[in-house]
């Protein structure tokens, strides 16, 4: 059963296996404005959790993109550079930048759940 | 604590998202978002704030001369309402900051210069004062940049102020720079036919509001005014040049008078215009990505060669690109680059400058 999860820097993640699929979340979106590109990780590359894995380029600034968990690039998501609408689809449904292998699950623990999260941004503004 | 413009109520009134700029609480953009604001400057008009922008007038006799000690531009031979880009150097013909000069009167100008260097400036210039010669900054007065292609027809139709005869690079009724009047001049930083309007602060938003409700007209916050800046490769400062930039290497040679020697830095301009260190490039990115200013510029052997001091994202042209300084002689137009970007190598092409072409109007006054 897959699960979403959330961070504070606002990247989204989905849990399906061992494996994480990670996105921004609409909040990030509507923050950087105009996107223009995303910078993909190489598949095969590891990052530790905390590291900036991808990085997505508005006309404004460049925004890193954190990974929640520590693992190795399976997949990049090479469509998206060309087509940047994806990112804002669902995570499973093509929003994600890249999936990363999970090495230590207990990483997962510290994320939001979706509600925690919706809570999070509205104290933010 | 953060300065704000006259016109503060009015821009959150209009969904603006702000952020610092100079100590100022600027707008960067509103609701529509940066390539929205910049493609509709481009197709219609926007009128921006720019009142973090200082205004000062210098008067006195022999104002035009004391002018060709502050800056390597010629000022005695301006007509009344001319206006003039240029830079303040310092001794070591750096630059001080770049501005524009508009003669008023035979012995008073009216000077724009950048909000982040005015107190600077005004110190530098007060320092060099002659005696009989005063300079006063107009706090109270509010700058409108008024740019795209319907500036003129809507000055008229909004405000009554008919410029079909002004030519670029002049201002209208000189005797209005620092009055109760709405001073105009055809100047701007889009490389659209444009305008600058100041206004005193008390008429201000009245001003504002009035062609923010014409249908042609969206106000345009702070990010869409650096990529259209960009897109003319116009120089920002601070960032494409500073007080150790010359303006030879700067890519504004073409303020430097042939005739006035008696300028600050004048050893040093004449050195660079024989040999410069650096020149100052156009880049077009022709590979994927977004290269902004700090990227490392390197020649076609993977040799770093020079650094962007600008770059981003060009709405026009749908691509990145950027200008920056290499070492003298080892780039030029067309030649093939590689920008490193977060260690990578994007492919690149030297390009001149304007990236596109500018639409403002002649500088020349129609024949009588």
């Amino acid at each position: 059963m897959a699960e979403l999860k959330f961070t504070k820097d606002h990247e989204c993640i989905h849990i399906d296996g061992d494996v994480a699929l990670i996105g921004i979340t609409e909040y990030a979106r509507d923050a950087l404005g105009d996107l223009v590109f995303v910078e993909l990780p190489d598949v095969g590359a590891s990052f530790s959790k905390g590291d900036s894995f991808a990085v997505v380029e508005s006309v404004k600034t460049a925004a890193d993109v954190y990974t929640p968990v520590s693992g190795e690039v399976v997949e990049a998501n090479d469509n998206m550079p060309d087509d940047l609408d994806l990112i804002a689809k669902p995570l499973a449904d093509g929003g994600w930048i890249a999936k990363i292998k999970i090495s230590d699950p207990s990483e997962l623990d510290g994320l939001m759940d979706e509600a925690t999260y919706q809570d999070y941004i509205k104290d933010l503004d | 604590m953060l300065s704000q413009t006259a016109l503060y109520e009015a821009h959150i009134a209009s969904g603006a998202k702000t952020g610092e700029f100079a100590g100022y609480d600027m707008p960067l953009y509103y609701n529509e978002g940066v390539i929205a604001e910049h493609e509709w400057v481009r197709s219609s008009c926007g009128i921006f704030d720019v009142s973090h922008m200082g205004q000062v007038i210098i008067e006195g006799p022999g104002v035009a001369q004391f002018l060709e000690k502050l800056t390597p531009s010629a000022f005695q031979p301006k007509a009344n309402g001319r206006a003039q880009y240029t830079a303040l150097l310092n001794e070591q013909g750096g630059i001080i900051d770049d501005l524009i000069i508009t003669r008023i009167a035979e012995n008073k100008f009216f000077a724009v210069i950048n909000a982040g260097c005015k107190f600077k400036d005004m110190d530098w210039i007060n320092e060099q004062l002659p005696a009989g010669i005063t300079m006063s900054y107009f706090e109270n007065h509010s700058l409108i940049a008024v740019q795209g292609q319907h500036s003129e027809a809507i000055l008229r139709e909004v405000l009554g102020i008919e410029t079909a005869e002004l030519p670029y690079m002049h201002c209208l009724d000189p005797a209005f720079a620092g009055s109760d009047e709405i001073f105009v001049s055809r100047v701007g930083y889009t490389g659209e036919d444009g305008f600058e309007l100041s206004v005193p602060n008390d008429k201000a938003a009245d001003v504002w509001n009035k062609l923010n409700a014409d249908e042609r007209v969206k106000p345009i916050g702070l990010a869409a005014r650096d990529s259209l800046r960009l897109e003319m490769g116009y120089a920002l400062y601070g960032h494409d040049i500073n007080d150790k930039t010359s303006p030879v290497e700067g890519g504004m040679s073409w303020v430097i008078s042939k005739k006035t020697t008696g300028y600050f830095g004048y050893e040093r301009v004449q050195r660079d215009l024989q040999n410069a260190d650096k020149n100052f490039i156009g880049i077009k990115l022709t590979g994927k990505g977004v290269a902004r200013e700090g990227a490392e510029i390197r020649n076609a052997n993977d040799e770093k060669i020079g650094e962007m001091t600008s770059g981003g994202f060009s709405p026009t042209l749908k691509q990145s690109i950027g200008q920056g300084y290499v070492n003298a002689g080892s780039a030029t137009g067309g030649d093939q680059l590689l920008i490193n970007v977060r260690g990578r190598n994007i492919e690149a092409v030297v390009t001149g400058l304007p990236h596109i072409q500018a639409k403002t109007k002649s500088m020349k006054k129609k024949a009588a």
